[in-house]
């Protein structure tokens, strides 16, 4: 499936997120690297997973920690990305 | 540092394998993780299969191996090189060099120049480096260069950061003067203050191995290793990667006054085909000129990864015609390098398993 980023984009990168982790609460963090939710591998996995979901490309120096810390983070990294509103 | 050398050449590139071939399907049982994680990582990295050594072989012994191939071709005779390039960061010994341990099992003259360098996955550029700066000597008429390791020794079979990435391997380059040979240009940087993202706490004098450093512990995100393990900070090393190779490159061509369009082949280091993906996106380069398809096949062995990927990709190509290449090497220290240069005809570009 395939998204557009709308109103409901929190819940529909939620979403990718519980595919790559079925058994982290992302809801309940506040940074996904420094919980243990999301290690530099799991980061790959996402990364793909964003670019295949939005039709986007990911630059390669925009894959740091930090811009998969919350879902308003990966959100603003979509944003930057190409990803339209 | 730029370089720019002249009337030389590399006459031909020979790779060694070991013939033991490992699937990523088989190691994932060893992994703290969920088989369908493993499995999704697997598509996006390339990991498919990898070549590791048996417990106990060294360096020296791929290299013996390769040389005595090569001298049974009659490719190379045994006193026509005068210096011997060793790099790799798994020497057989701390004393004595693994050159010279080459050098003595086959039983080569004594006037030759045996040197041993340490570096990774940076190797082979370093290495081509040095090669044509020996060549630069009269007395030096041809240089023999081995890079590579037998790393899989020191990685945690229990760490899915690098177990599955790996390889083991050495590639073998004969390097000579050749009047009509085109220019080679290269440039190279270090950054030692990055050193820790690539490396093996335990072992040197730093940390003498013990009981204690070959104990495996959770590292906090499920890859179990000791001490005595390599050490990858996989995030650092990506961003170190897509940071510095675009501009390295950029300033290469730059210094040889050569547009992007003239190069047939990027032939660079292959760490995982997801990074290599993504530079080639950052250096808006064809994906078609810059093979990926290392990892899957053999698995990552440092030094040895450019080698493995001309003879892999470009064998029959090259031992026809020439083909304008850039090298680019990084890895450990940091340090990274690139190279721009015509390469073949080759007198032979070959693979061997033993």
């Amino acid at each position: 499936m395939r998204f557009r980023i709308d109103a409901n984009m929190h819940e529909q990168i939620l979403q990718i997120l519980s595919r790559i982790r079925a058994d982290a609460d992302y809801r309940n963090s506040t940074d996904f690297v420094e919980d243990g939710l999301l290690d530099s591998f799991d980061m790959v996995v996402l990364t793909s997973e964003l670019e295949k979901n939005f039709s986007i490309t990911i630059d390669g120096l925009d894959f740091v920690p930090e811009n998969f810390a919350s879902v308003e983070d990966i959100r603003k990294l979509l944003l930057k990305s190409g990803a339209t509103p | 540092m730029n370089f720019l050398f002249a009337g030389k050449h590399i006459a031909g590139i020979h790779t060694v394998l070991p013939s033991r071939e490992c699937r990523f399907v088989d190691d994932m049982s060893a992994f703290g993780f969920p088989p369908e994680r493993s499995r999704k990582l697997q598509e996006i990295m390339g990991y498919d299969r990898h070549r590791i050594v048996e417990p106990g072989v060294c360096v020296s012994d791929l290299a013996v191996a390769g040389l005595k191939h090569l001298f049974k071709q009659q490719h190379i005779q045994p006193d026509e090189f005068d210096a011997l390039l060793v790099l790799t960061q798994c020497p057989d010994h701390f004393i004595p060099p693994t050159s010279n341990i080459i050098q003595g099992r086959l039983n080569l003259k004594h006037d030759l120049f045996c040197m041993d360098i340490a570096q990774g996955c940076a190797a082979w550029l370093v290495g081509l480096i040095q090669a044509c700066l020996l060549l630069e000597q009269p007395a030096i008429r041809k240089v023999v260069l081995i890079a590579g390791d037998v790393i899989s020794r020191r990685v945690s079979p229990r760490d899915r950061n690098s177990f599955p990435l790996i390889g083991d391997g050495i590639g073998i380059a004969l390097l000579e003067k050749s009047a009509d040979a085109g220019p080679i240009h290269a440039n190279l940087r270090m950054d030692g203050s990055r050193a820790n993202a690539l490396t093996i706490p335990a072992g040197g004098f730093r940390m003498p191995s013990t009981a204690e450093t070959a104990i495996e512990q959770d590292a906090g995100d499920s890859n179990f290793r000791s001490p005595d393990h390599l050490h990858m900070d996989g995030t650092a090393v990506f961003n170190f990667v897509q940071r510095e190779i675009p501009p390295l490159i950029r300033e290469l061509l730059l210094f040889a006054n050569t547009a992007e369009n003239s190069v047939d082949y990027y032939l660079f280091h292959q760490p995982n085909r997801f990074m290599l993906e993504k530079l080639a996106a950052k250096m808006k380069v064809d994906p078609a000129r810059m093979p990926a398809n290392v990892v899957e096949n053999f698995g990552n062995s440092g030094g040895a990864s450019i080698p493995v990927n001309i003879t892999f990709n470009l064998a029959q190509t090259l031992l026809r015609q020439s083909l304008h290449v850039c090298f680019a090497g990084f890895g450990s220290g940091l340090t990274w390098s690139s190279m721009l240069l015509n390469l073949g005809p080759l007198r032979f570009c070959s693979m061997q398993s033993i």
